[in-house]
């Protein structure tokens, strides 16, 4: 009996219980909503104090990013984690989750290659695909020659 | 037939089952476990109860060490026996290359034998350790196995800060110790038999569906153990699985009543109980002190108490690797079933 | 304060198509941040990112495609300015500001706390 035959495994499946889609989307909503209203207080706080859509959304995200990686310093991004799903990854507070727990976590097995080495074993991927992409997209706007300066702003 | 051993007559039945001429007797058990395991309703069982899972210690998994360690002190106090006088260890649990149990054995400094069972390990050193007692190469022998939820979360998912929302096949792995002095004489229920166990494949891959993953082994085991011993379901006040949680105990009983065997009234899974469903643990604990500390606490004050006279132990294992499922592989379980009967019960 | 709901409704519905596609697909959360960071790059190009930006203010440059899109716009403006070479240089140029604040708070929470677990 090592490996089953594939009506077992089709009886398990059926023995598995189906994701609460419904609930984890309305929740990632609500959590990721708002998420995205602190943000946007944060980011009208910089445009009133006169910097420009670029500079104040820079702004904004990095204040984000800080205030990301404190609530999981505090040890309380986990469990927004738990109820809001992609509503706490995908936001960037989420990136500085990823990039933080890993941090204080493996700050047992030391700064350099506790910390150091695995600060980004869970953002990585995101840090070297967007790259990856955004360099593909960019070749691609150059060739159509659509690079100009002044024929895109944010 | 020229060089063929045999067996001792009547030791060996079927093609996975053994039989214990001496019946080693388990003849103490300490369970050490959390916080949230002791706030499950089966808190009062357990002998100690720490207030927060770092006990002290700089790391997990000293903390882990350290309530091994203590798990198995307190076992051999209970039993009146000096650590001098323990011929073999075994021990196992769930951190690469089992360093809790080996820096455990160093502390104790006693002849070792490390084991590796993933979360099947207390029913596999039961049955290693009964081996060598029956076997005549040891007086006693000391189980030991743990697990924590954070050296488990840190080593085969994610680092315990980032924001997991896991499934509802997720199992939360218990932090929690369990040490079990089997002894060739003495008071304490009787190890009479044991059935090892194969690695089966449901051909699941999700270290978030462990449950799932490891049903079939369980349903194996089983079956294996009533068709080589002959016995009936019902000779058991219980069967005790280990760890297959909510999911992994539905699909046991479906597989298990395929081939015609019905104990869905005396089926009771480890990883259900140990936690109130209220404590937001999905589908239930998984982890080697699950079992371990279960049975040391739980299901041994039962067995001495009288309120079951026989039960079968199946741990239950799923063996897998963060290297293993993320090349994608597939998570095969295996389940190890020892039978344990008061010394007085009919035979 | 329509601002206020336009960028809970924004970003709102980023993320539930994001725990959608997670929870649909059965990828790793990692996978479906990599899926979206590369969309919102394409989105980017396509002049379609900006549009959600000018409906969703921070709702659109607070989820993780914003990243994506942030590195286009460097590019783009990079390569306007010094030529091909800022195809390899203006990405994180814009980024810059973001990553650093990650990588130091990371540390600094680091030294400052302990996991829960």
């Amino acid at each position: 009996m090592g490996a089953l035959e594939g009506d077992t495994r089709e009886l398990i499946r059926r023995h598995l219980p189906a994701r609460p889609v419904l609930g984890n989307a309305v929740r990632a909503f609500l959590v990721g909503g708002s998420i995205s209203v602190v943000g946007q207080v944060i980011l009208s706080f910089f445009e009133n104090r006169g910097l420009a859509r670029a500079e104040a959304g820079s702004a904004a995200a990095a204040t984000m990013i800080f205030l990301g990686s404190v609530l999981t310093g505090l040890g309380v991004y986990d469990r927004l984690g738990r109820q809001g799903g992609m509503g706490a990854f995908l936001p960037i507070t989420g990136f500085a989750n990823a990039v933080t727990a890993p941090a204080m976590e493996f700050k047992r097995e030391g700064f350099v290659l506790g910390v150091g080495a695995r600060l980004f074993t869970v953002a990585g991927p995101v840090i070297v695909y967007a790259l990856a992409s955004s360099l593909l997209v960019g070749i691609v706007l150059w060739m159509l020659g659509m690079t100009d300066p002044g024929v895109r702003g944010i | 037939m020229a060089g063929t051993l045999a067996a001792a007559p009547g030791l060996r039945l079927g093609r996975q089952t053994v039989r214990f001429d001496l019946a080693p007797a388990t003849v103490a058990a300490a369970a050490i476990v959390g916080p949230r395991e002791g706030k499950g309703p089966l808190g009062d069982y357990f002998d100690v109860v720490k207030d927060d899972e770092l006990v002290g210690e700089k790391s997990w998994e000293r903390a882990e060490a350290r309530m091994l360690a203590e798990a198995c002190r307190l076992t051999l106090r209970k039993a009146g026996t000096r650590v001098e006088h323990v011929d073999f260890l075994i021990a196992g649990d769930l951190l690469n290359q089992i360093t809790c149990s080996s820096f455990v054995a160093r502390e104790l400094n006693l002849p070792f034998l490390g084991i590796f069972g993933a979360c099947s390990t207390l029913a596999e050193g039961m049955t290693v350790a009964a081996m060598t007692i029956d076997g005549g190469y040891a007086q006693n022998a000391l189980v030991a196995v743990s697990s924590h939820h954070c050296t488990a979360e840190r080593q085969y998912r994610m680092p315990t800060e980032f924001a997991t929302q896991p499934p509802p096949t997720a199992q939360w792995t218990v932090t929690g110790a369990g040490a079990v002095l089997l002894a060739a004489r003495g008071d304490g229920p009787a190890l009479t038999m044991a059935t090892v166990g194969k690695v089966i494949d449901s051909g699941l891959k999700d270290p978030q569906n462990l449950g799932a993953a490891m049903a079939p082994a369980a349903a194996d085991t089983i079956l294996q153990h009533f068709q080589d011993s002959g016995r009936e379901p019902d000779y058991y006040d219980m069967v005790v699985t280990g760890d297959l949680a909510d999911v992994g105990r539905k699909i046991a009983l479906v597989l298990l009543e395929r081939e015609g065997i019905a104990i869905e009234d005396r089926l009771f899974d480890c990883g259900s109980n140990i936690y109130d469903p209220d404590q937001g643990v999905d589908a239930g604990a998984s982890g080697c002190g699950c079992s371990a500390a279960v049975f040391a606490g739980y299901l041994m004050n039962g067995l001495l108490t009288g309120r079951y006279r026989r039960i079968l132990l199946v741990g239950t294992g799923a063996l897998f690797s963060p290297t293993s499922y993320q090349q994608g592989e597939t998570i095969p379980g295996i389940a190890h079933a020892v039978a344990l009967e008061a010394q007085d019960a009919p035979g | 304060m329509s601002e206020l709901l336009l960028a809970f409704a924004v970003g709102g519905a980023m993320c539930l198509l994001a725990q959608l596609v997670l929870d649909i697909s059965r990828l790793t959360p990692a996978h479906v941040m990599v899926i979206f960071v590369s969309l919102g790059a394409v989105a980017s190009g396509i002049g379609l990112y900006e549009r959600f930006v000018e409906l969703g203010g921070a709702g659109a440059l607070i989820p993780l495609p914003a990243f994506g899109h942030a590195l286009v716009q460097g590019i783009v403006e990079e390569v306007g300015r010094e030529g091909p070479v800022g195809l390899l240089t203006g990405g994180l140029r814009m980024v810059a500001l973001g990553l650093t604040v990650a990588v130091l708070s990371g540390l600094a929470m680091a030294l400052l706390f302990d996991p829960r677990g």
